[in-house]
């Protein structure tokens, strides 16, 4: 397989999951694991482009694939604007959801490059934050939507923005 | 956005940018080679002895390094980390179980799969025995779970008997005979306040080296008590604590689960202390619902007296507090907490008792707002209850009985007292950013067209800050576990040679992002840019003593430490710079970077000139040492008391009883604000899990004591398709109990939610004749009530 645009080799027992091999074996552990039965989505990853539970495959059904990591995100040091959304207006507290929240913001924007609050809102209700109440995280991905379609984002809510 | 690094200012976090990039390190990215791993074998059932315990062919599976029961660590005592009081919980099953979790064995493998297998290898049989798990069974000692106490009563709370020493009066009376009064109206409901499931999203996780040649262990701890851990290892382990060295690395989120100190944290210390290699442990998901505390699970009728005309005359809460089945930290105290705030945002007498009972589940302890959302659900709910029956507006009958500004220091009748409060400011507010004069047409519109549209009104004050001496005296000191302290606030500054700073504080965050906020604190003081200071925590190694980041209680203890010992150094600095610009100490003022003296801008120093005077001897003053730092340990005169009223606005669904939440507001006084952006995180979080506890989260356990919500399936938290955005504002009543005015912001919005959505549905539902729906108000709950009141 790919992992972050590097060829990875490797020999795996059958029942190992896709997230222990990423974690333990390649040691990216950025992705998180929250809850082993795909319901928090800690461990979201982009499988050939698409964000898939790592903690829901087995590193062997991934044979072939092309993997990104939240590692993988940032391109020459340079931070996706999803990362820089959720920097910029407060999207994360304790970090653990953060990486799998983000791979999913960065999946939903792919897809709907102006969605609304509740676009956004289902768009990331496969991925559980206990310390937002996600709306910063709402803020935040509203931000970089405006930064991809290369417009200014709306202004904070501590500056006055609504 | 503020860039310069300013107290108050909504400055970026300076946690984040290693954590969007997924390289923050939580406790289980911490791999050292040959790291063994750990699983348990834990109880299936509620309540039974342990009739045969075989871990012979687990021992003989390949890659299993050893497998531990009670005989192998009975020489260690029960875990010293608890309640000294009533049935000890011990390090593994000593040959009874009492909650279905409860470890029984501990395998130790090369990997964690193995580990697993062999726990299935393991043969155990039990003589299972009735579980009791209802409340009030439980308090009628019809079936007494551990036989050597003869009761399951552990402990009784009262208003004016929680402790001798303060020769309260009994207000029982005083309520008694206001419902004797002509004009009385008498409100009571008997209420569930359900058990919950913290669930932090990172799972707890501890790992364990011990270097032989040195006699010293190093604990990575998913913990909000690094140094409690360290006391409670070593006291355990017969160590001195400065040789367990605990690092609270990133930590995925607390809400209090995080805030005991566990069986499995001794266990794996003392198991890598007996096979000379790193062992880990990482909890599963179905243990963080079945083996890390829960909290919340109260039942108890709540009474209001008062006039027809909507003042309060007194009130009184009879109610029964579930353990668990042994305590923790502080789960017998966690009702405490309650009672000190029991009388809300009134002045009025007060008749509370709260039951201590043991059930065979899980113990409860501290979760987000432990003992004040509880007390304030209470009381919140019976007064709109109460102002439904006088037909009163429910903020305006609130706002009449509010303790008024110049009534500060308001002291209440269970002895403690308000540090400052400004109610009614706060009630002001929120009337005029909700426009809850529109709101309330918009509902009785929607009304009209025959929709069950309701709004909710729920102040709070709550009691933060832990850290008076006093609370010490009462028993809120870890002494049996190795940190004897009155939960004192800790930090040290020191301005570095190359003139940055590093700043090491005794509490560290689970999201709260000390290193923003205390950066801010000594950037501010010191005039050193922020990016120049970095703040350090949870690493015992490094931290002066702390007590740790519990009971929004942070900012209030070791921020004022931490501004203190910032003052010393400047005051230093100032003697130093003084000297270099030939001028009197008093007359050198620190801005941009820098000292210079006051009224001449251009006669300075920058930091970095100071920091190296400060470090050579030969360029001090008379008098001065070198160096250029300071630790202060600093306890506070009282606690600090934040306080604000929220306001939902929600819409039932006739026909399948669905809750959706269309409006939130909040008008909070938490003092003064260091970064409120911060500030209002906090917020939002604190409103997400009390809505949760309103709506959807409820740990069940069923009559035979069986686990029912293990798993995220089963107990659902809020997703952010079930939330609205929130709207918030703030008032500012400085605290006067420390020299930042601050109060505390980390469980307010979990203490101010709940009971606001519910008397928002209540509201919904009153056109049908409902008086009140038990949370969690998931749509067959309100469906049925609905029904009921149709029928």
């Amino acid at each position: 397989m790919t992992v972050n645009g590097q060829p990875v080799t490797a020999d795996v027992e059958p029942r190992t999951l896709l997230v222990h091999f990423l974690r333990e074996d390649l040691r990216l552990t950025g992705t998180h694991v929250g809850c082993e039965t795909g319901y928090c989505g800690a461990c979201t990853v982009h499988i050939d482009g698409e964000p898939v539970k790592s903690c829901t495959m087995f590193a062997v059904q991934a044979d072939g694939a092309s993997i990104t990591t939240i590692e993988g995100l940032a391109s020459n040091g340079q931070l996706h604007p999803v990362q820089e959304g959720f920097w910029e207006r407060h999207g994360l507290q304790c970090g653990y959801c953060t990486p799998g929240m983000i791979m999913s913001s960065v999946a939903l924007l792919q897809n709907n490059d102006r969605p609304s609050e509740e676009e956004i809102r289902h768009g990331i209700e496969g991925n559980l934050c206990r310390c937002t109440g996600y709306h910063n995280i709402v803020r935040a991905v509203e931000y970089a939507a405006a930064r991809m379609r290369g417009e200014e984002p709306p202004t904070p809510e501590w500056e006055g923005g609504e | 956005m503020a860039t310069t690094s300013v107290m108050g200012g909504a400055v970026r976090r300076r946690e984040d940018p290693a954590l969007i990039q997924g390289r923050g390190k939580y406790t289980d990215d911490f791999a050292p080679p040959a790291t063994l791993r750990v699983a348990f074998l834990r109880s299936p059932v509620a309540r039974a002895k342990i009739t045969r315990l075989d871990t012979s062919r687990a021992r003989a599976m390949p890659g299993v390094v050893a497998v531990y029961t009670h005989d192998d660590v009975a020489h260690l005592g029960p875990l010293v980390a608890q309640v000294p009081l009533g049935k000890l919980r011990p390090l593994l099953a000593e040959g009874e179980v009492n909650h279905v979790g409860e470890a029984i064995a501990m395998v130790i493998a090369e990997d964690r799969y193995l580990a697993q297998d062999a726990v299935e290898a393991i043969e155990v049989d039990f003589d299972v025995l009735p579980a009791v798990i209802d409340l009030k069974k439980a308090a009628s000692d019809e079936i007494v779970i551990h036989d050597e106490l003869g009761t399951n009563r552990l402990h009784t709370w009262t208003y004016h008997g929680y402790w001798d020493v303060l020769g309260l009066e009994d207000q029982t009376p005083l309520v008694d005979e206001a419902m004797q009064r002509e004009d009385a109206v008498v409100v009571s409901i008997e209420m569930v306040n359900q058990r919950l499931i913290p669930v932090a999203i990172e799972p707890r996780s501890v790992l364990a080296e011990f270097e032989a040649g040195y006699g010293r262990l190093t604990v990575h701890s998913s913990t909000q008590v690094p140094h409690a851990l360290s006391g409670a290892i070593a006291t355990q382990l017969g160590m001195q604590a400065r040789d367990v060295r605990v690092i609270a690395p990133e930590v995925g989120g607390g809400f209090g689960c995080k805030l005991n100190v566990y069986n499995d944290e001794i266990l794996v210390s003392w198991a890598a202390r007996e096979l000379g290699r790193p062992v880990k442990w990482t909890e599963t998901r179905r243990e963080a619902a079945g083996a890390t505390i829960h909290g919340r699970g109260w039942i108890g009728t709540a009474t209001l007296v008062g006039t027809k005309d909507g003042q309060f005359l007194g009130y009184k809460l009879d109610a029964i507090a579930d353990m668990g089945a042994y305590t923790q930290n502080f789960t017998v105290a966690i009702p405490l907490l309650g009672l000190w705030i029991a009388s809300g945002q009134y002045k009025m007498p007060v008749g509370w008792k709260v039951d201590c009972v043991y059930t065979n589940t899980m113990t409860t302890d501290a979760y987000r707002g432990a003992g004040r959302p509880e007390a304030i659900y209470y009381l919140e709910r019976v007064i709109d209850a109460y102002a439904r029956e006088i037909g009163m507006d429910p903020m305006e009958v609130r706002e009449k009985n509010f303790w008024q500004p110049d009534e500060f220091p308001a002291t209440m009748g269970c002895g403690f007292s308000l540090d400052s409060g400004d109610y009614a400011s706060a009630t002001r507010k929120l009337r005029e950013i909700a426009d809850y004069e529109g709101m309330k047409r918009r509902r009785d519109e929607a009304r009209e067209e025959g929709r069950l549209v309701g709004i909710g009104v729920g102040s709070y004050v709550e009691v933060c800050g832990f850290g008076p001496a006093i609370l010490a005296e009462i028993g809120f000191s870890w002494t049996n576990y190795g940190l004897p302290s009155s939960f004192n606030g800790s930090g040290l500054v020191r301005v570095n040679p190359d003139g940055t700073a590093s700043v090491m504080i005794g509490t560290g965050p689970t999201g709260q992002g000390h290193q923003t906020t205390w950066g801010q604190i000594v950037s501010e003081n010191l005039g050193i840019p922020l990016e120049d200071v970095r703040v350090y925590h949870g690493d015992t190694l490094t931290s002066p003593m702390g007590v740790g980041t519990f009971g929004s209680r942070s900012i209030a203890v070791d921020g004022p430490a931490t501004l203190e010992a910032t003052r010393l150094v400047r005051d230093k600095a100032a003697k130093i710079a003084a000297h270099l610009l030939e001028a009197a100490p008093e007359d050198i003022v620190f801005a941009d970077g820098g000292a210079h003296v006051a009224g001449s801008p251009d006669k300075g120093v920058d930091w970095k000139a100071i920091a190296t005077a400060a470090y050579q001897a030969h360029k001090l003053p008379e008098g001065v040492d070198s160096g250029l730092e300071a630790t202060i340990t600093w306890t506070p005169g009282n606690a600090t008391w934040p306080f604000g009223t929220h306001l939902a606005m929600v819409e039932v669904d006739p026909d399948t009883g669905n809750v959706d939440l269309l409006e939130y507001y909040a008008v909070d006084d938490c003092g003064n604000q260091i970064n409120p952006m911060i500030v209002n995180g906090q917020i939002h979080g604190g409103i997400a899990q009390g809505v949760g506890q309103a709506m959807f989260e409820d740990a069940i356990y069923d009559d035979d004591g069986n686990m029912l919500t293990g798993s995220l399936l089963d107990y659902p938290l809020p997703t952010a398709a079930d939330l609205p955005s929130f709207k918030l504002a703030h008032t500012v009543t400085p605290s006067p109990i420390n020299p930042l005015g601050v109060k505390g912001i980390g469980e307010a919005g979990t203490i101010g939610s709940a009971h606001t959505v519910v008397n928002a549905v209540v509201d919904a539902l009153a056109p049908l004749g409902v008086k009140h729906v038990d949370m969690p108000l998931r749509p067959r709950k309100v469906w049925t009530a609905i029904q009921e009141a149709r029928a």
